[in-house]
């Protein structure tokens, strides 16, 4: 009875993806969660907006040397809604399933909700192994950084040539 | 059914528990193996068990248990016997004319640990200085570290090139006259790099200082004579070359004499310096490896370079922005080791893309401490290459097809992540990426 339930979990957790092990002989590994699969697989809402548009707030965070670039951009309607958000990402595959997420969470919301979001939200949803949570980090950064650039951009408009 | 199996031992067999146990592990066994594998281009980890090398050693998995240092019957006599004759292969892959300066070991990273600590210590108390170069396996460089640490030796490591070799020059100003030992890797297990280990050997036999190689990726795939390379010191490692993972060699020259102290104590078996009971499957293992590789070394060169030239052609062809890491020429690269860096794209989201494939890569993200491959620092890789970086390791079993479908997935990939990636549409508008003021995390 015991074996038995023990072959099924077994089973069951080694379902999704499993990567290689690492070059240099520490070898980990790592069964993503079907949901990093997924928004790796099918990412939602990849591509860029114009950022010379008054109503669109872009965030770039990361940095090519720690291998994970995030940008985020939200275009917000005159109420302060969020209407549309596009990303593009240079990291691991749970740097781009934590950008796909939070830019899915995004969307609709308003500006203040989504300065809200926390990385533990996101890394919970996604079911981040603890190495991976500042991938979530990044994205939650990635957030507050367009939101940040929009406001900046608006508080210059609203300012008297 | 089995010989001396006793009254308790039936008694497990038979009880509820371990029936259900084992039929569960046959219901594991094959769900597992219904499961398709991926295509293998990871040799320089791993490779796989020969299937003329299972053969040989599957005798003494069954019927031949003897343990070879029992001297009085015949259990002990064919054992010893098949001991000694995989001596004799492994001696006879390496040039050595001499058996005996064969000792066999667990692995490369116990031969390594032998050879440095071993030698460190035998001639601790006139010579105190050890050479070896940055770009080391971790159980090198962390037995230095060791001696450093807690023994106080004094430990020089030697800077490579952009090719990953080491400056013959800056050695020879580096050797000392309290210098016991250099070592210095044959092949990069990550890079390919093969160092020019004739004028090294050279260098160190004029100023007299013990010379170690780190041969794991080496052994049986370019042709080694440890005479001729002046080497005195050699590890070998089994599960490299074909044959069982546990077992390994560490060469230790006769004439002239290297003395070592040995790190493992007993016995007395191996000349003394390596106690403990040597396991006859493995051995055997290992040196009918040996023995199949040196018949079949100029065919398996020859494909290999094949394979990887064909490789190479088709992603200089269909894929842009790609660098090699490592040098181009073949005198001092080895053709089975092909390390990539695939610009704007991350390596591990690459290995998630290509899950039908078993590579590796130097990306941070797929070590456990979150940091780049250390070789590709050394080399002087730009970080984001070094994030970027896949390695591909073509063996024996490797076969064109299978570099073809490799080629295919990869060029769908990373065209795919390329459309994915921040960095290449800033290339694609012109922007230079190193002028970019980056929030660090």
């Amino acid at each position: 009875m015991i074996f038995r339930a023990l072959s099924r979990s077994v089973l069951r957790s080694s379902s999704g993806v499993r990567t290689a092990v690492s070059g240099n002989g520490a070898s980990l590994v790592r069964a993503y969660h079907e949901r990093v699969h997924d928004h790796y697989e099918n990412p939602r809402n990849v591509g860029t907006l114009d950022k010379n548009d008054p109503n669109v707030g872009t965030g770039l965070v990361g940095a090519p040397a720690c291998g994970d670039v995030m940008r985020l951009q939200i275009k917000v309607d005159d109420n302060g809604k969020i209407v549309d958000v596009k990303f593009k990402t240079f990291g691991c595959g749970s740097a781009i399933a934590s950008s796909s997420y939070a830019s899915e969470m995004v969307k609709g919301m308003k500006l203040d909700e989504a300065k809200n979001i926390r990385n533990t939200d996101i890394a919970k949803d996604l079911c981040l192994p603890p190495v991976k949570l500042h991938c979530s980090m990044l994205a939650e950064d990635a957030i507050k950084s367009a939101i940040n650039d929009y406001r900046k951009k608006k508080s210059l408009q609203a300012r008297p040539n | 059914m089995y010989r001396g199996t006793s009254k308790t031992v039936g008694r497990i067999l038979n009880t509820r528990i371990f029936v259900r146990f084992s039929s569960n592990l046959r219901k594991w066994g094959t769900d597992i193996a219904r499961e398709p594998k991926p295509i293998y281009l990871d040799a320089q980890a791993t490779t796989p068990l020969d299937p003329r090398v299972l053969d040989d050693m599957l005798p003494f998995l069954t019927n031949e248990y003897g343990n070879p240092h029992s001297r009085t019957h015949k259990f002990g006599w064919d054992a010893e016997a098949a001991v000694e004759k995989a001596r004799a292969q492994v001696a006879s892959l390496i040039g050595s004319n001499d058996p005996k300066e064969i000792v066999f070991t667990s692995g490369a990273t116990e031969s390594n640990n032998l050879a440095l600590k071993g030698i460190a210590n035998f001639y601790k108390e006139k010579k105190r200085h050890i050479i070896t170069s940055v770009i080391e396996h971790k159980c090198v460089l962390d037995s230095c570290r060791v001696l450093q640490d807690q023994y106080g030796f004094e430990v020089t490591y030697l800077k490579v090139n952009k090719e990953g070799l080491v400056d013959l020059d800056e050695l020879a100003d580096t050797i000392r006259p309290t210098t016991s030992l250099v070592s210095i890797m044959f092949i990069n297990n990550e890079m390919g790099s093969i160092q020019n280990i004739k004028r090294i050997g050279e260098l160190c036999r004029s100023r007299k200082v013990f010379f170690h190689t780190d041969a794991a990726q080496g052994v049986g795939k370019i042709p080694i004579n440890v005479n001729d390379l002046n080497i005195d010191l050699m590890s070998i490692s089994g599960h490299k070359i074909y044959g069982p993972k546990g077992v390994g060699a560490l060469y230790v020259r006769r004439r002239p004499r290297v003395r070592l102290d040995p790190i493992i104590n007993g016995g007395g078996q191996e000349r003394g310096l390596r106690s403990g009971t040597l396991p006859p499957a493995l051995v055997v293992g290992l040196g009918s490896a040996c023995n199949v590789a040196q018949r079949e070394l100029p065919y398996d060169y020859e494909n290999v370079h094949s394979l990887s030239e064909h490789f190479l052609k088709r992603i200089e062809r269909e894929l842009p922005h790609v660098t090699k890491n490592g040098s181009f020429d073949p005198s001092s690269c080895y053709p089975g080791c092909v390390n990539l860096s695939f610009s704007f794209v991350e390596g591990e989201s690459l290995l998630l893309a290509l899950n039908q494939i078993a590579l590796s890569s130097g990306s941070a993200c797929t070590s456990a401490s979150l940091e780049p491959s250390y070789v590709l620092r050394a080399l002087g890789v730009n970080e984001d290459l070094a994030h970027s970086s896949i390695r591909f390791g073509i063996g024996r079993f490797t076969s064109k097809d299978e570099i073809d479908a490799t080629v295919d997935s990869l060029v769908e990939n990373v065209n795919k992540l390329r459309e994915l990636s921040p960095l290449y549409e800033m290339y694609q508008e012109g922007i230079d990426i190193n002028s970019i003021n980056w929030s660090q995390h």
